[in-house]
């Protein structure tokens, strides 16, 4: 005789859990939906031409966003620039040249922490070893900062991209004669690509909305300024310059300023998990 | 483990215990394995291995599973190198050189003694670069000549016919007992010297095997092949010579004709009849 008491009980804790799971996603959906469309409806009135081509205005003037969408640019790629090569040097010598060293999962476990260190204390850091001797704030220390970010969460992509390349693989380049640098430039990379590629967009889209590394490095400026060597404006600074302010013009171009990072970064996690799809369905 | 395997002696065994088929290989030998003993981490797997492998001739391994056959071609090659805690004693010489000395260049020693593999591992880039990937890696040559090695090399890996206009296309769009012949191509065209066959058509279907087999049965005219199989009657079919191994033991060594129908060892005619294996 099977227990329909032990059936029944099974199926009552199944519908349970499944009622709380299906509960916790419409929670989390649902405030995300209200972010994103409270973003839209604030941020939409506000998008003009002009938002593009002004600079940041001074109170109670309009003006445009122009200086910091350039300077979030520039501060970008330097991030990426510098973060990158170190990122992808760095997953490669634990995935292929270190994997069976000791050394390789204390370099992944301080790599982890990194990779979670609250990034105002990335700000922190830098700005002591960094604005501090150059006795000014300066897109130099932000790009910096900003690579401090990259390279956390490139080395873990990297290296996680590089172990999935079958071994089989590397055995056979190897069967060939071919020394190790040849092959991991030309089978392991190859065969990594699109996962490793996904990892830089990944971080390009953390580093684009981070304001907490900028604040005591890159700082801001209200001016058009391309030079390095001096404090650049930026879209989260000033976002958040902007939204503390009483102004309402201010306060508008704060609402549309995230409006277009979000947008930024939606669309480089679109592309990365397109990428990211075609790595895997091959 | 049985006592019967714990008595074999780990002496060279070119011709078996029972005496009654002492071969004798013509000519010299190309490599010649003398008393090798393989190590992962402290666990001996190949307890004393000798054996010469003839000149382009194919020389099977056959044994059951976890015999060592794989870990003894992989010992060709060095590709236990790759990995940590690996390592091999005694000697493997191939034209006279100790391949196991310590200062043997590996890269120049794996483009003397190529691998295919199980499994297809075709790179992950076009049918042409696969092929050209193993000549431009010892080799300046012309991009006519290229095309001429890698034309060549398709051509004897029974491959031309089939690739011969998608050149260009992924190497991992090709059916498994293509990619295999690629993976063959590949290895002849870098021009080894010896070619190690590491379970070739396990992952195949019966008509790329057979396609393969006759491959080698061809090969061996220019190469010297070792092959290890799962499958007896590959093994009757496409090698002069047969080793049989048992718990990383080399227990007969003979040719292949004498090994199926008068096998020197009990053990031998056990396994080849399917008593155990």
């Amino acid at each position: 005789m099977k227990s329909m008491a032990l059936y029944g009980r099974r199926r009552r804790s199944s519908a349970i859990t499944m009622g709380l799971s299906v509960g916790a996603t419409a929670f989390g959906a649902f405030w995300l939906v209200v972010i994103l469309a409270t973003l839209l409806w604030n941020g939409v009135g506000g998008l003009s031409l002009s938002v593009f081509t002004s600079m940041t205005p001074p109170p109670g003037s309009a003006g445009g966003l122009a200086n910091a969408i350039v300077g979030s640019v520039i501060l970008t790629i330097m991030g990426v620039a510098i973060g990158t090569p170190v990122g992808i040097l760095a997953g490669t010598y634990m995935a292929e040249y270190g994997r069976y060293s000791p050394l390789t999962p204390v370099i992944r476990f301080v790599n982890d922490i990194l990779l979670s260190a609250p990034s105002i204390v990335v700000g922190l850091f830098i700005y002591e070893i960094v604005v501090v001797p150059m006795g000014h704030f300066s897109a130099w220390a932000g790009g910096i900062a900003l690579a401090m970010l990259v390279i956390p969460v490139v080395v873990r992509t990297t290296e996680d991209m590089l172990l999935l390349v079958p071994n089989t693989l590397r055995e056979a380049t190897a069967a060939l004669g071919a020394p190790r640098w040849r092959m991991i430039a030309s089978v392991a990379y190859r065969a990594a690509r699109s996962g490793i590629i996904t990892g830089v967009l990944l971080a390009i889209a953390r580093i684009t909305g981070e304001t907490a590394p900028l604040l005591f490095t890159a700082l801001s400026n209200q001016f058009w300024s391309l030079n390095p060597n001096a404090p650049m404006a930026n879209l989260p600074v000033t976002i958040f310059q902007f939204a503390l302010s009483p102004y309402a013009e201010w306060q508008q171009l704060a609402w549309t300023g995230a409006l277009i990072i979000t947008f930024a970064v939606l669309t480089l996690n679109v592309v990365a998990r397109f990428l990211s799809n075609i790595g895997t369905s091959k | 483990m049985t006592d019967a395997a714990l008595q074999v002696p780990v002496a060279p065994r070119v011709s078996p215990p029972t005496g009654n088929s002492k071969i004798e290989i013509p000519g010299t030998p190309k490599m010649e394995i003398k008393d090798l003993r393989f190590y992962y981490g402290d666990s001996l797997a190949l307890k004393g291995i000798s054996l010469p492998l003839a000149d382009r001739k194919v020389t099977a391994f056959i044994g059951p599973s976890g015999c060592g056959k794989s870990t003894l071609l992989r010992v060709l090659n060095r590709m236990y190198d790759l990995y940590p805690r690996q390592r091999a004693e005694g000697q493997v010489m191939l034209d006279g050189e100790n391949l196991l000395d310590p200062g043997q260049d590996l890269n120049l020693l794996r483009a003397k003694v190529g691998m295919v593999f199980q499994k297809p591992t075709p790179f992950p880039m076009t049918i042409f670069d696969n092929i050209a990937f193993g000549i431009q890696l010892y080799e300046r040559v012309s991009r006519g000549e290229l095309a001429d090695r890698v034309e060549a090399a398709l051509t004897k890996a029974a491959l031309w016919g089939e690739v011969k206009d998608k050149l260009g296309a992924n190497g991992l769009s090709l059916s498994g007992g293509q990619q295999q012949r690629l993976c063959i191509a590949r290895t002849i065209a870098a021009k080894p010297e010896v070619v190690l066959l590491d379970e070739p058509c396990s992952a195949l279907d019966p008509i790329s095997t057979s396609k393969i087999e006759e491959l080698i049965d061809e090969l061996k005219a220019e190469y010297t092949i070792v092959i290890v199989t799962h499958n007896m009657q590959q093994a009757a079919r496409v090698s002069d010579y047969t080793a049989f191994m048992y718990l990383g033991e080399l227990i007969e060594f003979d040719v292949t004709d004498k090994i199926f129908t008068a096998p020197g060892d009990r053990r031998t005619q056990d396994y080849i009849t399917g008593r155990f294996g």
